[in-house]
């Protein structure tokens, strides 16, 4: 027995006891959750598991994991050793019951969507989106049975307008895509409980730092993990989370959780693995029939990336606000729409959700309209011109012609990205620095 | 968590034991190392019962589980026997495994009580969503260790770092090296 094995923590000094567990800080779990020295190198950091499959122990124990009735990797399309270090991180990052990662943030609506709905199935989602959601629930679930309702999300009261019996979610950005618009989730969760049904939150913009969901009692969140969880604009992911807090038996709304699925040897999942049976459903039925799975290298990748997802979401708001304060005070600029300004009519959602900070995504608009926006991004020097968000580079974009080009021009109105509308992704620069390049952009104009 | 039995009425009076609402992992782990052998009451003959589940599992991590079902009294699951009572079981037992309701509980733990010095039971362990205070009251008057509304498979998992695998919120942060508690 190795000196490393002898650590014996059955008396150790763990934190916390019967009162209740000691609750880390959100710094602490963004390095530490899910992780742990390799039991047989003592490796600290995670390894990189590139590897396609597992060996079973003898058949016996294939089946027992093909069965689920053990828990052991098989292949890793559905599960692989650095992949779920991330996935427990995230979901101790948001305080859920567990994670599953995917490729993409769609690939994780994806996966959701998948697991809740069947054909002639509909849902309810905020129409203040990522434009490539917009088109996704739009245009391409509907060929899949699928119906969307978009309304619009800033008085809540509009889903419950939108309700209808075959609604199974209703789906929001809490910190919107593009347009610094905050919603009241809190609200908007009465409504989807009050109805019986789910509130899926896409938290990518606020990350777990500024705002956990749950809290406010959604039911499921997503991530485009390529944001600011990541953080370094170099890697694709995307994660779906669960709360843990979900009955899918006081309804029957939800036969793929409550009842036997023919998916999977008829399992009843919500009776077999209880509190965390949404992300067992969504991993060995949805991951495994469509095949959307983050590899090991991107998973390490976002680990490296969200170690530090504290100290850069700060310094991302602070920076953000000081730019949003300097260009609410230039004579060239229309308008700001950043929920951390004192003029913005979000201040007070703001104040109660996103107390740290209101991220760092934000739009505004410049005199002269279309002609001058694009004016500005071809005379910025520092701000890189691309479609991406959350990077620690400041990013700069014109929403009409590019990530909400596909929308008609009153969608493109309707969800924050109007012909006149610049979007930056304010990063974490020496923010003097990202002032002048935005002075001197709009002394050209 | 699941909230503690509604048997609060009638003669029952008000029992709500604070001290069962978070158990430490030490605890836990203790308790999952120290028992070798130990009796489930509501074990299924059925594979797809999380049941079956359990103890299928637990016996691959070195516990010896007695099924005790007084409707397949006679039978057999997972190579063990089944008994129609603790009492028929001719087995010591370090802990008993309530796998019924929380309204069931009550009765299954005058049960384990009145079999505790002839079985050498320790420990008394009800489900996850199993909870019944009264009933834990009781056994731990008679010198039981008394753990509810957990699983001991997703313990035992949790703490071996093998729920982890499946992007299972553990709750452990630890900068030792991961060891099964049977270790």
């Amino acid at each position: 027995m190795s000196v490393r094995t002898a650590i014996d923590d059955v008396e150790s000094n763990v934190p916390g006891g019967e009162e209740g567990p000691h609750e880390y800080g959100i710094e602490t779990l963004a390095v530490h959750a899910g992780a742990r020295p390799d039991p047989v190198t003592g490796a600290r950091s995670t390894p990189i598991y590139q590897t396609t499959s597992f060996v079973f122990e003898d058949s016996e124990h294939a089946s027992e994991l093909f069965n689920l009735q053990t828990f052991g990797y098989v292949y890793s399309r559905m599960t692989n050793p650095t992949v779920s270090v991330f996935e427990e991180r995230i979901a101790q990052l948001e305080g859920g019951r567990g994670a599953v990662a995917a490729s993409s943030g769609h690939s994780a609506q994806f996966l959701a969507a998948a697991t809740l709905m069947s054909t002639g199935d509909e849902f309810i989602s905020s129409r203040n989106l990522y434009g490539g959601s917009v088109t996704q629930f739009g245009v391409s679930f509907p060929k899949l049975g699928w119906k969307c309702h978009f309304v619009d999300p800033t008085d809540p009261e509009n889903f419950e307008k939108a309700m209808t019996d075959k609604v199974k979610f209703i789906f929001c950005e809490g910190l919107a895509n593009p347009g610094g618009i905050i919603l009241d989730i809190e609200r908007i969760a009465e409504i989807a409980h009050k109805h019986g049904i789910l509130l899926i939150v896409d938290n990518t913009l606020a990350s777990p730092y500024l705002m956990r969901p749950f809290e406010w009692g959604a039911d499921l969140v997503v991530h485009s993990t390529t944001k600011f969880i990541g953080g370094h604009g170099n890697t694709m992911g995307g994660i779906l989370i669960e709360s843990g807090n979900i009955d899918w038996f006081k309804n029957d709304k939800y036969p793929g959780m409550s009842e036997p699925d023919p998916a999977y040897h008829s399992l009843t999942f919500a009776e077999t693995f209880g509190d965390f049976g949404f992300t067992m459903k969504a991993r060995f039925v949805a991951l495994r029939d469509f095949g959307c799975t983050l590899g090991p290298t991107a998973a390490w990748n976002l680990l490296q990336g969200v170690e530090t997802l504290p100290l850069r979401m700060q310094r991302h708001c602070d920076n953000a606000l000081a730019v949003a304060e300097y260009l609410e005070a230039h004579p060239k600029v229309t308008w700001v729409s950043y929920p951390g300004l004192k003029s913005s009519k979000y201040r007070e959602l703001a104040k109660k959700y996103l107390p740290k900070g209101s991220g760092a995504v934000f739009t505004f608009g410049v005199q002269g309209g279309f002609d001058s926006g694009v004016a500005v991004i071809d005379a910025v020097e520092l701000h890189s011109h691309l479609a991406n968000i959350g990077d620690t580079r400041s990013l700069i974009l014109h929403p009409a012609s590019t990530t909400h080009r596909q929308l008609t021009e009153e969608q493109q109105i309707g969800a924050g990205a109007g012909p006149d509308v610049v979007r930056l992704s304010v990063g974490i620069e020496y923010v003097d620095d990202i002032i002048a390049d935005l002075d001197q952009a709009l002394a050209q104009i | 968590m699941a909230e503690p039995a509604t048997q609060a009425t009638g003669d029952n009076p008000l029992v709500y034991l604070k001290h069962h609402n978070n158990y430490s992992d030490s605890k836990i782990r203790r308790i999952l190392r120290d028992v070798k052998t130990f009796a489930m009451v509501g074990a299924s003959t059925v594979w797809r019962r999380p049941s079956f589940y359990a103890m299928k599992y637990l016996q691959h991590k070195g516990f010896r589980i007695i099924p005790v079902n007084p409707g397949r009294a006679g039978g057999e699951v997972l190579g063990e026997t089944i008994y129609g009572s603790l009492a028929d079981v001719p087995h010591q037992l370090d802990m008993v495994d309530i796998f019924r309701t929380s309204e069931e509980a009550l009765e299954i733990t005058k049960d384990i009580i009145a079999n505790k010095d002839a079985k050498g039971i320790k420990v008394l362990w009800m489900q996850l969503t199993v909870r019944n205070d009264p009933a834990a009251e009781l056994a731990e008057a008679a010198g039981l260790e008394v753990v509810m509304d957990r699983c001991p498979k997703i313990e035992f998992g949790r703490l071996s770092g093998e729920l982890s695998w499946l992007g299972v919120n553990s709750h452990i942060i630890s900068a030792k090296t991961l060891r099964s508690p049977k270790a």
